[in-house]
């Protein structure tokens, strides 16, 4: 990743109240907002109306197979990484439906799906959460046939990043290229500045749209040490991280041949196919279709729901399914993500936010899934 | 327009082929599909049952209806075998890609059908007919598993009518009436009179059975780029969009069904991929 070393151009100071008239100018501009909330002994994301509704004071702890909050001693609003809710789950919803169809004596009509989606602002996306945005966009809205739901959301959708400055010990962005610190692509990114027992946001604008909306707030303009107080923030982060993917060509290569590696039986006797990697993961796009009928036989609907390849259904043609064995979706779930999405997408499929170790019941951790394939492949490359 | 929203299409015909097969002439109530290359695939949506790919058999050319052939195997299939005359049926599509009938201009064509393999091969063998001149030796080659199972029986007829093309049935289990060829359809390979040097060959059946075509294609001498299969992978929604059809790095509704053996050699052997 690209570090911007000069103060980015119209970047501004907030206090809280700032942030706190941030969302009420989202909200007066037709915005739903949606922010981190803690529920259930997790960061979920949710609708929020002030800065009262963001968990502050605390922190999480992440390691493969575990997630747990932990208070902090100072009011510090964005002092964890990821929690099990991702955006996708705002923009590639979990059931959506597509049409409804009538029966009109034998005639069939079809409905298509409801207008407009409600204009909606995340506040706090995280950098890694911001590229699998883009990621996403890629699969479901730059291809030659486009999810016309997702890009209706995605389109009225207004970006808030906040830059990492506590990440998990399952976070591996740095090797990715995704953080912690986001280069582009929002509307607003702020850091949150704790140094000194000072509480303070350095906001920089993206977009023209992000610009007009900070000038509209009462801010104070950013100056140089701000800017190097944002970036300690980041260089602190960075320094956290010990987490490390195999580089992305090598990954590719190693797993595209080895199909029927050793590791890949070793790793079944692991994993419990239960799809949780699939859930939380950001990126992760597959989907079913259901049916629903009506009780009169009148009207019909269908609704795409998400699905995940460490299901049986999931690969099933008429007369069994393709995958039967652990072993064989695993594989598909790491070689998709880490290979294939290369040759299909111009990406990998992951951006290194490091749910799928944290929630994985086995502690099955990807990065270390990955270098079993690169290691002892020997590129020359350390 | 949402791409998963069908095209209302009314039935038109239907006609038994055998006992589980029917097949079906459609025409649009209002705005029709774009037309289809020989070996696309549609999405037919059975009211309130729910969708399946199925590969277009005859193209709505020339005042002729869509023609689609369908198993009743499950849910969707069975609803769509049991349509009516009259009735009206959501499509949409269609997707895909075709046989390779015009970068086979000039070569010697072998067409090797298993079963209901034959459905998606017909518009391409049609074209090949209707363009015979355009092709050096042509042929047929088709198993199924008995004499009570073959499809489009008339029209193999004709087929068989015409001098300069070879059709060759064979059957797994014959009966009494049975005159042709018993034993599977690979075998017929070796005896087909084509030059390796000059040939497509476009191959549609079950795996198995592609398999061991491809086998004995390669034993006959025919590259890999001119080998051409047509894959089953699940489908939810022919769009690239919901990642059921993968089958390596292709999304099989994008870059198949039709794709050209050398693509997946590396992998269309190993097992669960
Ligand atoms: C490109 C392509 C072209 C095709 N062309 C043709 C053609 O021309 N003619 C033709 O007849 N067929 C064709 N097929 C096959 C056809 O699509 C299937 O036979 C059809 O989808 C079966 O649907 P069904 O609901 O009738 O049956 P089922 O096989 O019962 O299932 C449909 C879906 O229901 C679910 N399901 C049902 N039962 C189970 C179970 N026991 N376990 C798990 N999940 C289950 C699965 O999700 C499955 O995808 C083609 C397939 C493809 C991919
Ligand atoms: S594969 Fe795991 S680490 Fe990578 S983006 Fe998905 S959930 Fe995050
Ligand atoms: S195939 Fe598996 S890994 Fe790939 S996007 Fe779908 S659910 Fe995710
Ligand atoms: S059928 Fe949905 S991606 Fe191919």
């Amino acid at each position: 990743m690209t570090t911007i070393r000069a103060l980015p151009p119209g970047s501004a100071v907030l206090r809280l109240d700032g942030l706190q008239q941030l969302i009420a100018a989202l909200a007066v501009r037709g915005y739903e907002i949606v922010g981190p909330v803690e529920r259930d002994g997790a960061i979920l994301y949710d609708r929020i109306a002030s800065t009262a509704d963001l968990p502050a004071g605390r922190t999480d702890r992440q390691e493969p197979g575990s997630y747990r909050l932990e208070p902090r001693a100072d009011g510090a609003l964005f002092a964890y990484a990821v929690g099990p809710h991702s955006w996708k789950r705002y923009l590639h919803r979990p059931n959506e439906t597509l049409f409804k169809s009538r029966r009109v004596g034998e005639e069939l009509v079809f409905d298509p799906p409801a207008g407009p989606p409600p204009r909606t602002a995340f506040l706090g996306v995280r950098p890694c959460e911001l590229v699998a945005i883009f990621v996403q966009d890629r699969v479901l809205m730059e291809g030659h046939y486009v999810n016309t739901g997702y890009k209706a959301r995605r389109e009225a959708t207004f970006l808030v990043v906040v830059n990492c400055g506590s990440p998990a010990a399952t976070c591996f962005c740095t090797s990715m290229h995704t953080g912690p610190r986001a280069t582009g692509g929002f509307d607003i990114a702020l850091t949150e500045l704790l140094a000194d027992g000072r509480q303070e946001f350095l906001a920089e604008p993206g977009t023209d749209g992000g610009a007009a909306l900070l000038a509209y707030l009462p801010t104070r303009p950013a100056t140089e040490a701000d800017w190097q107080a944002a970036l300690a923030v980041t260089a602190q982060a960075v320094a956290s991280i010990g987490r490390r993917m195999p580089p992305g060509n090598e990954i590719k290569a190693a797993l595209q041949s080895n199909p029927e590696h050793a590791r890949w039986d070793d790793v079944a006797r692991r994993c419990l196919a239960c799809a949780n990697c699939t859930l939380v993961c950001p990126t992760c796009f597959c989907t079913t279709v259901e049916d629903r009928s009506d009780l009169d036989g009148q009207g019909a609907a269908r609704v795409r729901r998400w699905d995940s390849c460490f299901t049986r259904d999931f690969s099933y043609v008429h007369g069994g399914a393709v995958r039967t064995q652990t072993r064989s979706r695993f594989r598909q779930w790491m070689t998709h993500k880490l290979a294939h999405w290369w040759d299909q997408f111009g990406t990998s499929g992951c951006v290194g936010c490091g749910r799928c170790i944290a929630w994985c019941p086995a502690g099955i951790d990807i990065t270390v899934e990955a270098a079993a394939f690169t290691e002892g492949q020997n590129h020359g490359i350390t | 327009m949402d791409p998963y929203v069908p095209l209302p299409y009314r039935v038109l015909a239907t006609r038994k082929d055998t006992p589980d097969v029917v097949t079906l002439d459609l025409a649009p109530v209002g705005d029709s599909i774009p037309e289809p290359q020989p070996g696309q695939f549609t999405m037919l949506y059975v009211f309130g049952v729910g969708e399946a790919p199925i590969s277009v058999s005859g193209a709505p050319v020339d005042g002729n209806p869509l023609v689609q052939t369908v198993r009743a195997v499950g849910a969707v299939s069975n609803a769509i075998t049991r349509l009516r005359p009259g009735q009206e049926i959501g499509v949409r599509g269609p997707y895909g890609t075709a046989w390779p009938v015009e970068s086979a201009t000039g070569h010697d064509i072998l067409f090797v059908a298993g079963g209901l393999g034959l459905a998606p091969l017909r518009p391409a063998i049609r074209h090949v007919l209707s363009n015979r001149d355009r092709y050096g030796r042509v042929s047929l080659l088709y198993g199924t598993r008995g004499p009570e199972d073959m499809l489009y029986r008339d029209e193999l007829a004709e087929w068989r009518r015409m001098l300069d093309v070879e059709i060759e049935v064979t059957v797994d289990h014959a009966d009494r009436t049975w005159r042709g060829t018993v034993g599977v359809v690979t075998k017929l390979i070796p005896r087909a009179d084509f030059d390796p040097e000059r040939t497509t060959a476009m191959v549609c059946g079950p795996e198995v059975m592609m398999r061991f075509s491809v086998l004995a294609l390669q034993v006959a001498g025919l590259p890999f780029e001119r080998t051409f299969l047509s894959l089953e992978r699940a489908m939810k929604c022919g769009l690239g969009l919901c990642g059921r059809c993968q089958f390596g790095a292709h999304f099989v509704c994008q870059e198949g069904a039709v794709i050209s053996y050398d693509r997946i050699a590396h992998i269309f052997t190993v097992r669960e991929i």
